[in-house]
């Protein structure tokens, strides 16, 4: 198990040093230094053996979190709990930064003490944790309070304490989605698939237990078998779910088994479930970049963005980046909606479009003025990025229902479910630097990320007086790439 | 904390506070007291009062924050008043605080493992497992799974279908690290049947769609080992696999420290299993964001993945990571290439035009890579594609790399009668021959002389030059033995050189980067762990008795609980399987035993002692008879000496003692004859009844003379084992008539199973290991040889004596391991494996054979043999 856990900031000083097992010295915390850190080449690999010990590491910002060990530990297991503890820290007090870190020593020993006993990851839950690890120290509880706390911690819904009261029941839901596009040179996708994240913010009295169903399929599927006349129409709207992971309150054997995702929410905000489709992937705007190298010290790009769904929707806020050159001295920038930005700092043009109908085109053209270089070191050329928000989702995702049932407390009717939904993101090959490539499609290959965000926000009619159920249905939104 | 600065001085000021009632000043004095207590052990002790009564503090986080902290303070002072406040822990009303005890009782055992022994900590540990709160199950499993591998013998864990009945329940309702402990422990289980391994993976297999990667992959462990005892033609087989690659493909979308172990285990379980993933090859092509270690992982995979169907996608990602940023990706995705050569035959003269592409982009390091492994090309190929020789040797000045360098010398040797100028190009890398690295060295030595072989008339002046180099100015052994046994070779006998020399080249495989299957297996059943992401045993990385436990697949760890050891075999048997060092002295015994013939003496030859005898002397006859009632069960563990069969007593006068042996090839059984009557016997003859092995005479039983009164004498009787057959109880039960002129009178008798093991039991190393693994597990069966101290070489030559074969031997972490194999007379085989520990007097010595019933019987057959 987990020997120690040690922080450093980017020099390399240690922070916090908190040792569990008596196998792992002292010296552990420079050999790791030395050897990590301060090491002339950068590190190839975040687990390192030195002297038969063993350190894994993530960066977070310039700070440094490694745990240490001696034994045949679960490796996946310390990575995620070293996430974890990220988490954890980042919702006691932000942002992980050596000042922070600095300024809250008692609370992160504190909390080492609690979620890592003897090196074993105990509850790790911040619902559960805030309930009795304080900034402002325990004072007078009741046993009743105490004993309440502690069956909370080793319960089996440890992710949620008990009497939380809201005066207004709140929901809200969000779909992010980003598609990774994999596209030959000749334009050809190679593979696609979109990774979805749906995220939820609970605000809810009491125990709620709720109840999410989306276009998936298989259930659609196995509904239909009643209704026959119905399979034919949603057969289209339905979805194939690759797979998916969930959030620990997700029943897991009810998932198994009848598919469906039924769960009590933690408090506050938190990611319900993962998926990945890689079948019928709509693509909502194509890319079509040009580059073309004139002479050693001049580049010009042309970029053509192409939207690629129905004329009557509006995709929003989209925001293309194009990398330039590390040695790039001077842009000019034409573009004929939208603004354009060569942007220093962040090494690229960034164009800015408020808002598109679907079956349009726009274009920027760039003129990129390089200083002559003897530098060898290549440009990784970097793909452009995309982000924009659609009203529709790229793997065709739609939330079915939501229900919420309290056995305890009556929702009231202002009580709300709100949507939010996603934003999108792709990346595309860089400009190429390379002068045996004139012009036409500058990189051979592209890759794209797209991720979908779109806000939507509906008051909820509530049926009877304990369940809420949603009838809007929702909408997502997309982008295409190529 | 402190700066670095030593506050041990503040001590006695620290302890002080101990005792306030705010929790957060009590959380950093115990932190304090963690720290520093071993440097000042006797102050400690002033802390151990506040300890105790925080044990029983009316609130549950004070109670465990005390029992914890008393458990992280490593002084013996403070441990002896630990165990109080611990039990009491251990049984607390609250949750929270037996589970933090749970965990306590692990870090006692690891201060002062017998104390805890001692205290019986362990049973109420075991008992924690049956707990109603979840958490306190997992808490229990990760301590008792811990404190179970410092004892790898014992039986701790003791895994049922009832207990993994209830862990499975936990399962679905504790944390989710706690899964992961439980996860990780139900690994170690041996599931009796396929139908339990089945139930077992229908419960875990919802854990696939579990958000922490750890479940997953614990999951994915656990699945893996049980599917090895599934049917293939089940239907359920299929689906699990099916079920399998997504999750796994999932796993690559999670951060990238996560994806990096997910690649190095998905590097195993593609090795294992290559049909999970087939399919899923697109998803490990390279992203440009890819941390430069995802990077590499993923064309390992992919290169594990490539076959004839997807080799045109799979070559043109490999060539556009050729044009890459990063030098170590470019060169692996250049070697890729050429494993794709290599591996797909198809795909050869594809792989061959790109790799010529990428030497045509002339920057060095690729130019260089993409030759060595056209040499590998060349040599799974020959004779293929050595047209393309010609555009490689444009580029034979950019060389700066010696493997780079070697490899083109190989080729310009291996074939020197193509490239015209041959002898040219090596001479220009002999001027430099001293400032070039070994390995380029030996290369150019070895190419001169395959040009010479070649061509030799114009070449006899360089090979003369390159050997005189070779033998006279240079410092390294291996390049000067080379040279000489070149020289001679050449000196002697130029054809039998060019035998030598140019003979053909085995054809190089795809297989060489392939993990060795033991190997494999057992990274299997560590999937998730550190020794899945270095592909090393645990005992390469891990220090002490840790991870020793040597695991595989098909699972063999459970056999430590079906373990019997045949405890059962009464203490007295060490006694009697002491053999007699000398015969006679025996014979002597005997004869001092039966002097009066009271009781039916049948006892075993006793070690001649002069103690025993002469307590036997005192004793007499009470002895005797005490012995006596349980010399049948002993005769069996005698090999070598005689015992007596048939008394007098119960044969009018004729007594009939003997022994069985074995030389080459004939079993024989020596008998004595004794007439203890007073009158003359004749007329002998035998006969055996059927008996489990057939054994029977191969001969009359021939005495040539009457036997007079008080006379003896001596018959070697060759046995065959053609009998007709019938299973006796015990197995190696010998029923036989013995007829003289007087009666007949029967007997039985047990005969040692090592007479039966046949010369030709020496299995094949591959048979071997698919044998063990065929076999299934509830075969197995483990016995303690007790008290041996021979060495693995001493018993490995012993046991060979007898037709016990070592097929391999192992040494894992100061253990010796020998794999055995015997065969009985009718064909039977018994594979062994034999664990020796230099320290321990006693073997561990587990047996796997189809016909279960005769290993408590080869294990006689083994203990009578290593303490002959």
């Amino acid at each position: 198990m987990i020997g120690g856990l040690f922080i450093y900031n980017h020099k390399g000083e240690v922070l916090i040093s908190r040792v569990y097992r008596d196998d792992i010295g002292r010296n552990a915390v420079d050999a790791f230094r030395v050897n990590v850190i301060h090491a002339r080449q950068q590190v190839r690999s975040p687990v390192t053996n030195i002297a038969r010990t063993s350190f894994f590491h993530v960066k977070r910002s310039n700070i440094w979190l490694a745990a240490v060990t001696k034994q045949n530990v679960n490796a996946a297991m310390v990575f995620e709990f070293l996430y974890k503890m990220c988490d954890v820290m980042t919702a006691y007090f932000g942002k992980i930064s050596e000042e922070n870190i600095k300024n809250n020593f008692v609370l992160i020993y504190e909390l080492l003490d609690e979620i890592l006993d003897f090196g074993y990851p105990q509850n790790s839950e911040t619902g559960a944790l805030k309930t009795f690890i304080t900034q402002q120290g325990i004072k007078s509880q009741t046993k009743e309070e105490q004993s309440q706390i502690t069956s909370q911690v080793t319960g089996q819904i440890g992710w949620r304490r008990e009497g939380i009261k809201y005066r207004r029941n709140e929901l809200f839901l969000d779909v992010l989605e980003s598609v990774n596009l994999l596209m030959s040179p000749q334009g050809q996708v190679l593979s696609a698939h979109v990774s979805g994240r749906v995220v939820m913010k609970s605000y809810l009295s009491g125990m709620p237990e709720c109840k999410f169903g989306m276009n998936d399929k298989i259930v659609i599927e196995k509904q239909g078998k009643g209704t026959a006349d119905e399979t034919g129409k949603s057969g289209k709207q339905s979805i194939a779910i690759d797979d998916c992971t969930f959030h620990q309150c997700v029943r897991l054997s009810k998932f198994d088994s009848e598919r469906s995702i039924s769960f009590i929410p933690p408090d506050g905000e938190f990611e319900l479930m993962r998926y990945r489709t890689t079948k019928d992937i709509i693509l909502p705007f194509r890319v079509i970049p040009l580059v073309r190298e004139v002479g050693r010290t001049k580049l010009e790009v042309k970029v053509v963005i192409k939207s690629n769904f129905k004329p009557s929707l509006l995709a929003q806020k989209i925001e293309v980046r194009i990398p330039t050159p590390l040695n790039t001295s001077g842009v000019q920038v034409i573009c004929m909606k939208g603004k354009a930005k060569y942007k220093a700092s962040e090494n690229a043009i960034v164009w800015k479009i408020k808002r598109m109908a679907g079956m349009k085109e726009s274009q920027i053209s760039a003129e990129i003025e390089l200083l002559p270089t003897n530098d060898k070191k290549k440009w990784a050329r970097p793909p452009i990025s995309m982000n924009f928000e659609v009203p529709f989702a790229p793997s065709g995702l739609k939330v079915r229902y939501l229900k919420v049932f309290e056995p305890k407390l009556n929702y009231s009717d202002h009580d709300v479910i709100k949507w939010s939904s996603s934003t999108f993101r792709e990346h595309l090959p860089g400009p190429s630097t390379q002068i045996d490539r004139p012009c036409g499609s500058s990189g051979s290959r592209l890759s794209c990320l797209c991720s979908v965000t779109t806000h939507a926000a509906t008051e909820v009619q509530n049926q009877g007086t304990s369940t809420i159920k949603l009838l809007f249905c929702w909408c997502l939104t997309t982008c295409i790439i190529s | 904390m402190t700066v670095g600065k030593d506050v041990s001085a503040l001590f006695p000021d620290v302890v002080n506070c101990m005792q306030t009632d705010n929790l957060e000043l009590k959380k950093l004095v115990y932190l304090y007291l963690m720290n520093y207590a071993k440097s000042q052990p006797d102050m400690a002790i002033m802390a151990v009062n506040t300890f105790v009564k925080d044990c029983e503090d009316p609130n549950p986080l004070i109670r465990a924050l005390a029992v914890r902290t008393m458990g992280c303070i490593r002084v013996d002072k403070i441990t002896e008043y630990l165990c109080e406040p611990l039990r009491k822990c251990l049984k607390d009303e609250d949750p929270y605080v037996r589970k933090t005890a749970a965990v306590c009782v692990a870090k006692l055992h690891d201060i002062n493992a017998q104390l805890v022994e001692d205290q019986g900590f362990l049973d109420t540990l075991k008992d924690l497992i049956s707990d109603s709160n979840p958490m306190v199950v997992a808490n229990a499993v990760a301590a008792l799974s811990e404190i179970a591998e410092s004892h790898p013998s014992s039986n701790l864990l003791d895994l049922n279908p009832q207990s993994i009945n209830k862990l499975l329940t936990a399962l679905n309702e504790c944390t989710e690290w706690g899964q992961i402990f439980i996860l990780d422990c139900l690994a170690n289980y041996m599931p009796k049947d396929d139908r339990e391994a089945q139930s077992i993976c229908e419960r875990v297999t919802p854990r696939l769609s579990h958000a922490n990667s750890a479940v997953v992959l614990s999951a994915v462990k656990v699945l893996m080992k049980f599917m090895e005892m599934l049917s293939k033609d089940l239907d359920y087989y299929g689906t699990l696999l099916k079920k399998l690659a997504p999750p796994l493909v999932t796993l690559l979308s999670a951060e990238p420290e996560l994806q990096y172990v997910a690649l190095r285990n998905i590097n195993l379980i593609v090795q294992k299993r290559p049909e999970i993933l087939k399919h899923e090859m697109k998803v490990f092509f390279v992203k440009y964001n890819d941390p430069i270690y995802v990077k590499l992982e993923k064309l390992d995979i992919m290169i594990r993945l490539a076959s004839q169907a997807n080799i045109a996608q799979v070559l043109a990602e490999l060539k556009e990571y050729a044009t890459e940023v990063d030098v170590d990706f470019v060169r692996k995705a250049v070697r890729a290439i050429g494993r794709c050569a290599i591996k797909v035959e198809q795909s050869a003269e594809r792989c061959v035009s790109t790799l010529l592409d990428l030497i045509q982009t002339k920057v060095n390091y690729v130019v260089q890579e993409a030759i060595v492994v056209i040499k590998d090309i060349f040599r799974k190929y020959p004779n293929k594609y050595e047209s393309v020789i010609a555009t490689l040797c444009e580029n034979l000045d950019s060389l700066d790399e010696p493997e780079a360098r070697a490899a083109m010398i190989w080729i310009v040797g291996e074939y020197a009668e193509r490239i015209d100028n041959a002898d040219e190009l090596l001479e220009s890398f002999l001027e430099g021959f001293h400032d070039e690295s070994t390995q380029v060295q030996l290369q150019l030595l070895t190419a001169i002389v395959k040009l010479f072989l070649k061509k030799p008339t114009e070449t006899q002046e360089l090979v003369q030059q390159v050997l005189s180099l070779a033998t006279q100015d240079s410092d390294n052994p291996d390049l000067r033995d080379r040279g000489y046994i070149y020289w001679r070779l050449l000196s002697t006998d130029p054809v039998a050189a060019k035998e030598v020399v140019l003979a053909e080249k085995p054809l190089i495989s795809e297989e060489t980067d392939l993990i060795e299957p033991t190997l494999l297996d057992e990274l299997i059943c560590y999937i998730g762990t550190l020794a899945s992401v270095y592909h090393k045993p645990p005992s390469a990385f891990v220090e002490g008795s840790r991870g020793v436990v040597h695991k595989s697949l098909p699972p063999r760890t459970g056999s430590s609980e079906s373990a019997e050891s045949p405890e059962a075999a009464p203490s007295a048997g060490q006694a009697a399987e002491q053999p007699a060092v000398i015969p006679a002295q025996g014979d002597l015994l005997g004869d001092l035993l039966n002097l009066d013939l009271g009781p039916p003496v049948s006892g075993p030859p006793l070690a001649a002692s002069s103690v025993q005898m002469g307590a036997v002397d005192l004793l007499g006859g009470g002895l005797d008879s005490l012995m006596g009632d349980e010399s049948e069960g002993l005769r069996s563990d005698v090999g070598g000496s005689p015992a007596v069969w048939l008394p007098a007593m119960k044969a009018k006068g004729l007594e009939i003692s003997g022994t069985f042996s074995r030389q080459v090839d004939s079993i024989s059984m020596d008998l004595v004859l004794t007439n203890k009557a007073l009158q003359v016997m004749s007329d002998f003859a035998i006969q055996f009844n059927r008996n489990s092995f057939g054994l029977a005479p191969a001969a009359p039983l021939q005495v040539h003379a009457p036997l007079a009164p008080n006379q003896s004498v001596e018959i070697s009787l060759p046995l065959n084992t053609v009998g007709s057959v019938m299973k006796m109880d015990p197995l190696n039960n010998l029923q036989v008539a013995v007829k003289n002129n007087i009666d007949v009178f029967y007997f039985s008798t047990l005969y040692p199973l090592h007479i039966l093991f046949v010369e030709d039991g020496k299995m094949e190393r591959q048979m071997f290991l698919a044998t063990w693994k065929d076999i299934p597990n509830e075969n197995e069966a483990q016995f303690q040889i007790k008290d041996c101290s021979l060495n693995a070489d001493a018993v490995s030559s012993k046991l060979q004596g007898s037709n016990i074969f070592t097929i391999a031997k192992r040494n894992v972490e100061g253990q010796d391991m020998l794999y055995q194999s015997l065969k009985l007379t009718n064909g039977i085989w018994v594979l062994a494996e034999l664990r020796i520990q230099p320290s321990n007097p006693s073997f561990t010595l587990s047996l796997k054979c189809r016909a279960p019933e005769v290993s408590q019987y080869v294990y006689q057959a083994y203990d009578a043999i290593l303490k002959n």
